[in-house]
């Protein structure tokens, strides 16, 4: 039963995608940086860095996926954990500026030496090492998860309720992060990033290598995603998912399968997170805004939800139209598109781009009259 | 009581003899008009006797002359022997009528000068002058002053006063005040001190704990226990005092929270529909009032007063229309889908906040308050504003309608029946789906009229309604879905809780705890407070 699984995840669609996903992070970093600018082949700078951010998007997109689309879960609050992963890097890369800050303080970062802190936050300790910062990026947002999670499903929040309260969540987390001493750098953030394991987070080979590792997590993350719903785990979430009472009555333990999938999902939107703070360059409260959580649930919904690469596939396609609209003539005409997206996707297109072709699986639910 | 009196009367005895010594046997009995051909002798001791006699006049006019006097602003004609006050404006007065001096000009007259001395004695007789004013409100700033000066040399004009003072007001200020000048006199007697304390202690407020805690070091024993346990008891009141004003605090945030939940409840609570632009049905309501104001400012701006009343109707034609609109379009076709009903609708309102910004701009509009909607009033230590008092009033009456459209009308039957039992409505020859529409319309109605009411007291941008989804939501939530007492009861105890505790963790962080605390309430009471019982339930 331990490999078979494994092996089942690699289907038809998925080894063509892994495939592409692989050629992608070896191609693009080479071909930025060993070709001539002047060449036709090269992929300029801010390329690389753009579609890097959108591939770490990707792999929220899949985060959320695993739980709407697989387990019925609809998150309104998974902005908050990719927040808490990206913050977790963002101290790490806080701690690396050292000297280097306006005010040269060795220890604390430079926001704390303009609030007069007179000592380094116990909570902070630590993430000045890159292992103990990428733990962080996995155990915080996963402990919230699991704690918020242990506490909604035991209870029976189901549905809507559920959405709402994790609405609330990442509203709180919001309001809380925006206050000076909460020791996370308030309005402004975290930002002003020197370097990353010894490597500048300016240059062009580390902005690749980024790239890379956002490409290559995304390609674990769907690995893992895939290997989750071909097992019998993954069997039991679908059925929780299309009929939580009759799955219970079978005998299944609902509020441990959804507890465990919703962890793992929010340590997988926290990876995103982390990954997405060195390439964008900052972190900060907004980033728990309700609407970027719901946001990210969009382009699960246009690629296409119960179906793993149509949340990768959504995940780049409206943040591509996003930032194509959004810098252009056509500004402020965006959110009517975006919000025009969310109603013809809902209303015309259920199952997404990607979901209709591939998957039949997946029942409309059924109306509850 | 009645040591006060006698010592009163005595003072004021000793008061009119310092006067009469000051200004002459005759000074008294002297009309104003005479005082006044004092300031025209171009001598320092006339206009010294004038002043006298003038304070001592008590014309109406006397602090104005006085006044003018202090700022160089008294002139007199050395010739016809008249006097003038010189207005800050630059125009000439009479100063014995008042009324503007005819044939006059500043260039013939002469100032009337003063010196050091005078000065003083300008002050002193201004000091009780504006005790004797005859406004009261006046006489009660005066008093007040004194209160916070603590000015010895103020008390025998504060005993002529209390002598003379009708206006009850004015009068316990008047003692409250004399009260504060004892306490600071070392030279004071203990007994009358320790009675100064208790009228002080009567007043119980923030003043008399400023006052009784900084007493001089000089103060007997007695004196300062005294004070000490008057500190202790206002205090106390004052805590009571607090937190009633937590209390109105919190019940107008609660209106405020109700005004905003209440559509949702309809649309939520009883159609079960996820509907993620309600918020922005209070912002368009918002903006048909500022719409309505605008257009009645540049065509009839008497019907001013008026614009909330005209607004109100607008507002609910117009959100309703665009609710049921919105019902017939897109939410009639995700009943039983309430995940996706919330995502259309949150793109719903995106659209209808940038189609806003597209029309009105980006930024705030300027929502204008009728008369009676400005101003405040006291009651004890609470100010209570007028704008904040007719919201509450009108989150109640809109609670009332609301609660009785659902009971006693036809409509409301039919959408109880619709709503417990779609089948067996329909059966009955109910329309269902007319009526799903007009109950949208309805909620969506409520909110454009909610939009109007917080037009008042909050910024009308286009973000408006974004302020308000996450509480309305978490409100409807927590007071239990489909029943509209569990929203009022909701409303008003999260609003007083939210104010409760923001004196101790900040307004944030108590935005964050009742976030918290709702979070765990819904995991102990996933139905809400009033949660519905029975077949309802699963419904």
């Amino acid at each position: 039963m331990t490999g078979s699984p494994l092996i089942r995840a690699l289907d038809r669609v998925s080894i063509p995608f892994l495939g592409l996903l692989a050629a992608i992070a070896i191609v693009v970093p080479v071909l930025n940086l060993a070709m001539s600018p002047l060449s036709a082949w090269y992929v300029p700078t801010y390329l690389v860095s753009l579609f890097g951010k959108y591939f770490c998007y990707a792999l929220l997109a899949l985060a959320i996926d695993l739980i709407w689309g697989y387990c019925g879960i609809l998150s309104l609050g998974h902005g908050a954990f990719f927040a808490l992963g990206g913050y977790a890097m963002g101290m790490y890369l806080m701690r690396q500026i050292g000297t280097r800050g306006v005010y040269a303080d060795p220890i604390l970062p430079d926001f704390m030496v303009f609030l007069n802190w007179p000592a380094l936050p116990v909570y902070w300790y630590g993430f000045q090492h890159f292992a103990y910062a990428a733990l962080m990026v996995v155990l915080v947002p996963g402990l919230l998860a699991f704690v918020f999670g242990w506490f909604a499903f035991r209870s029976r929040v189901t549905g809507v309720y559920l959405s709402i309260i994790t609405q609330a969540l990442t509203f709180a987390l919001m309001l809380g992060f925006f206050r000076n001493n909460f020791g996370f750098g308030g309005n402004n953030g975290l930002t002003d990033f020197k370097d990353i394991l010894g490597f500048n987070v300016q240059s062009d080979a580390t902005r690749a290598a980024l790239f890379a590792a956002s490409v290559v997590a995304l390609g674990i993350g769907f690995y893992l995603c895939r290997v989750i719903v071909r097992s019998k785990f993954g069997k039991v979430l679908i059925a929780i998912r299309d009929a939580e009472a009759r799955t219970r009555f079978l005998g299944y333990r609902v509020e441990s399968y959804k507890l465990l999938v919703f962890t793992v999902s929010a340590c997988m939107a926290g990876i995103a997170g982390a990954l997405y703070v060195p390439q964008v360059g900052i972190i900060n409260p907004s980033e728990f805004a309700p609407a970027n959580s719901i946001e990210a649930v969009i382009w699960v919904a246009v690629g296409g939800r119960g179906t793993l690469v149509g949340a990768v596939i959504g995940a780049i396609l409206v943040n591509y139209a996003k930032t194509t609209f959004t810098s252009g003539a056509l500004a402020p005409y965006w959110l009517f598109m975006l919000g025009g997206l969310f109603v013809a996707v809902t209303l015309l297109l259920p199952r997404g781009i990607v979901g209709g072709a591939q998957d039949p699986g997946i029942a409309q639910p059924r109306p509850a009259e | 009581m009645h040591v006060l009196r006698e010592r009163v009367i005595a003072l004021v005895t000793a008061l009119g003899v310092l006067v009469a010594a000051g200004a002459g046997a005759g000074a008294r009995a002297e009309s104003f008009d005479d005082a006044l051909a004092g300031f025209a002798g171009d001598s320092y001791s006339d206009t010294e006797k004038a002043i006298e006699a003038i304070a001592a006049s008590g014309n109406p006019r006397a602090a104005i002359v006085i006044g003018a006097l202090q700022d160089a602003r008294l002139f007199f004609n050395a010739g016809t022997k008249k006097v003038y006050v010189k207005t800050e404006s630059g125009t000439l007065l009479d100063a014995a009528t008042g009324e503007a001096a005819a044939g006059e000009t500043i260039s013939d007259l002469k100032l009337v000068r003063i010196n050091n001395r005078l000065r003083r004695a300008i002050e002193a007789s201004l000091g009780s002058l504006t005790l004797l004013a005859p406004d009261p409100a006046r006489r009660f700033e005066a008093a007040q002053a004194v209160f916070r000066s603590r000015d010895a040399a103020a008390l025998p004009a504060l005993d002529a006063a209390l002598a003379k003072e009708t206006d009850a007001g004015v009068k316990r200020a008047l003692t409250e005040a004399r009260a504060a000048v004892i306490l600071n006199m070392s030279a004071a007697k203990q007994a009358d001190q320790i009675e100064a304390v208790a009228i002080i202690r009567a007043r119980a407020d923030q003043d008399a704990v400023a006052l009784l805690s900084a007493l001089p070091a000089a103060a007997s024993p007695a004196v300062t226990r005294a004070a000490r346990d008057a500190v202790a008891a206002i205090q106390n009141g004052l805590v009571l005092w607090e937190a009633a004003q937590n209390a109105w605090y919190g019940l107008s945030l609660g209106s405020v929270l109700l005004l905003a939940a209440i559509g949702l409840a309809i649309t939520f609570g009883v159609m079960g529909v996820i509907n993620m632009a309600h918020g922005e049905m209070v912002m368009l309501g918002a903006y048909t009032t500022f719409a309505v104001q605008e257009l009645i400012r540049s065509n009839d701006p008497a019907l001013f007063g008026y614009s909330l009343a005209i607004a109100l109707p607008l507002a609910f034609l117009v959100t309703g229309t665009i609710g049921i609109l919105i019902e017939r379009t897109i939410i009639r076709f995700l009943y039983g889908r309430p995940l996706e009903t919330l995502l259309a609708t949150w793109g719903l309102s995106l659209i209808l906040q940038q189609a806003v910004r597209t029309t009105f701009g980006p930024t705030n509009r300027e929502v204008g308050a009728p008369s009676w909607m400005s101003g405040a009033f006291e009651v004890g230590h609470i100010t209570v504003t007028y704008n904040r008092l007719w919201i509450i009033c009108f989150a109640l009456v809109v609670f009332v309608a609301l609660l009785g459209l659902l009971r006693f009308t036809r409509l409301g039957l039919e959408m109880r029946a619709v709503t417990q039992n779609r089948v067996m409505a329909a059966a009955m020859g109910i329309r269902t789906s007319r009526i799903d529409a007009l109950t949208f319309g309805l909620g969506s109605g409520i909110a454009g009229i909610a939009g109007v009411a917080l037009s008042q007291i909050d910024n009308v941008s286009p973000h408006l309604g974004q302020g308000y989804i996450i509480d309305s939501f978490m409100l409807v939530v927590f007071g239990g879905v489909g029943n509209l007492w569990g929203t009022l009861v909701g409303a008003f105890s999260l609003g007083i809780a939210n104010k409760f505790l923001e004196p101790y963790a900040g307004a944030v962080l108590a935005k964050i705890l009742i976030l918290v605390l709702i979070i765990l309430f819904i995991q102990k009471r996933p139905r809400g407070l009033f949660a519905l019982r029975g077949r309802a339930v699963e419904a």
